[in-house]
């Protein structure tokens, strides 16, 4: 609990890396948190073998759900779009380094997963189905 | 302003008679709960009325002639009684019990409105309401097709009542809006409100989530045909709720669920409904959480709703002005002499739930979002705030807390 607001968090929060609007893209996709608002967008662009060649995401929230953009965007920049179809609730707590989050804070550090899920599939997910999706 | 000034009640003799609030939300850091607005913690009297009713008279109620059966009924009742007069209303049967707030709304928009509203009528909302006194009448407006015009609220957080005036020259049919908001902490003026609306012939519906367990509520001087509040809010239990209305409305009015306990008599194709209030209350009710809404009315009576209302107005005055010395805090809403203690805030560059969560770690419990009033938000400009709400067991310390910790969130977050 102590450690949620590490460094890491805070100055992904403040100064992300990977935030803005791709246009035009290959995919984009946003959702929000009805819980408490949190809106996010993603943005990629994808290479004809599947590469994810350029990634970016827009909106608002806590600083969790945007430190949880940040550094899964990066985890994910020059991968196979396939790799993100592997992605789960495991993944994201070590990008941000946790070992647990509440049920209320999991959301939002999970709604990033979300939406790049949502994009690459092309559908909606129930937070159910990736909270119980272990990678 | 001295903390001292303020000194309505004993406070620590208060606070002991909560048991939560002696709990430790971590070794050695006592609990701020700044969160009566969603739900207020229970005396000690209330849990043992509960407790005493399941070990001692525990039974279904207008039913059975035994000992327990009629021990039960009797105390059910009388919380209909001590409810009545609680507020003020001329008769107990003009006192129906719903699960909570939101299910009075829902009485009356089923019940009331369903039955005597037709295609083209209008209501007359405000855009400071909750969702439990929005969604029912967009469910019955799309359903009858009627008019919604909804009261502005402007910028310092009051409800703008030359539109209002104006809104009541279209003839609306219904008026309902809150006491209290639960954001801003806005006390609206029912008693002009529903004179002007009775003068434009129209019935009033007042939302008193907020007011009854803070204030003192008359309904027959604020002249309302309608009152919904919830028990849990006002140190009673949850699951019980309050729609007070004129008997006259009450009579007028079709059941709203069918089954037992509301009925007179059934046949196979064909039912005669109970006399009020009994044929707005099908199956078996909340009955120990009546036995704790009847302790926890006793309780706030022993302290007197007054002296509640002055500890409550010292406080918010203090907090309000402890607030702005926070560096980039904005709070939103009216100034401390017409407001109840609630203050939503948000930080310059933190999310509200971060804000929260921040403070939790200190011990200190405020709630972050939009507090179901989306509407109210978009209006603010503003997706969430963190929201700090004090009642009669809070003390000028805890704001003291509240303030360090705010301070901390800002170092954090630099
Ligand atoms: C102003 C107001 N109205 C209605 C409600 C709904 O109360 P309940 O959830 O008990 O039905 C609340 C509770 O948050 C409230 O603050």
């Amino acid at each position: 609990m102590d450690d949620l607001y590490r460094e890491l968090i805070i100055e992904r929060y403040k100064m992300p890396h990977h935030r803005g609007i791709l246009e035009p893209h290959d995919i984009s996709f946003e959702d929000e948190n009805p819980l408490c608002g949190d809106r996010i967008r993603i943005d990629l662009r994808v290479a004809e073998d599947g590469t994810i060649t350029e990634a970016a995401f827009s909106g608002h929230g806590c600083a969790i759900s945007q430190a949880a953009a940040d550094l899964l965007i990066e985890s994910i920049l020059g991968k196979p779009i396939e790799e993100v179809k592997a992605l789960g609730r495991q993944d994201i707590l070590d990008l941000l380094g946790f070992e647990e989050l509440g049920p209320v804070r999991i959301k939002c550090a999970l709604l990033p997963l979300k939406v790049l899920k949502a994009g690459v599939y092309g559908l909606r997910h129930h937070d159910s189905e990736i909270l119980s999706e272990e990678s | 302003m001295a903390a001292e000034t303020y000194k309505i009640f004993d406070i620590t003799k208060i606070r002991a008679d909560f048991p939560i609030l002696q709990r430790e939300i971590r070794a050695g850091v006592k609990l701020v709960y700044l969160d009566s607005t969603a739900t207020a913690q229970k005396p000690l009297a209330v849990i043992e009325a509960m407790d005493r009713y399941y070990r001692w008279s525990n039974a279904n109620i207008h039913r059975g002639v035994h000992t327990l059966g009629e021990e039960a009924t009797t105390l059910y009742e009388a919380a209909r009684q001590r409810v009545a007069k609680f507020i003020h209303a001329c008769k107990a049967q003009e006192i129906v019990f719903t699960r909570n707030t939101t299910e009075a709304i829902n009485l009356v928009a089923y019940s009331w409105g369903r039955s005597q509203l037709k295609a083209g009528d209008l209501i007359i909302l405000t855009e400071m309401e909750h969702h439990s006194n929005l969604v029912p009448w967009q469910i019955l407006a799309a359903e009858k097709g009627l008019r919604l015009e909804f009261v502005p609220v402007t910028g310092d957080g009051y409800l703008d009542l030359e539109v209002y005036d104006r809104l009541l020259e279209q003839h609306p049919r219904l008026v309902a809006f809150t006491h209290m908001s639960n954001v801003l902490g806005t006390i609206n003026p029912v008693r002009e409100m529903t004179e002007k609306a009775h003068r434009a012939g129209a019935l009033v519906m007042v939302d008193g989530a907020q007011s009854v367990p803070h204030l003192h509520v008359d309904v027959q001087a604020l002249g309302v045909d309608f009152l919904a509040f919830s028990a849990h809010k006002m140190l009673g239990p949850t699951g019980i709720g309050v729609l007070y209305a004129r008997e006259t409305l009450l009579e007028q009015m079709p059941p709203f669920l069918g089954g037992g306990d509301m009925i007179k008599r059934v046949e196979l194709r064909t039912f005669t409904p109970n006399e009020i209030p009994h044929k707005f209350e099908a199956g078996t009710p909340a009955i120990a959480e009546a036995v704790g809404l009847e302790a926890a009315i006793a309780y706030l009576e022993s302290v007197g709703m007054e002296a509640i209302e002055a500890h409550e107005r010292g406080l918010i005055a203090y907090a309000l002005e402890r607030l702005a010395e926070v560096p980039g805090l904005k709070v939103y809403g009216p100034a401390a002499n017409h407001r109840g203690g609630v203050a939503s805030f948000v930080m310059e560059g933190v999310h509200p739930h971060d804000v929260a969560q921040i403070l939790d770690r200190e011990g200190i419990a405020v709630r972050a979002g939009h507090h179901c009033a989306m509407p109210l938000h978009q209006k603010l400009g503003a997706v969430a705030t963190t929201r700090a709400s004090f009642y009669l067991y809070n003390t000028y310390e805890e704001v003291d807390r509240l303030i360090e910790a705010l301070h901390k969130v800002r170092a954090i977050f630099g």
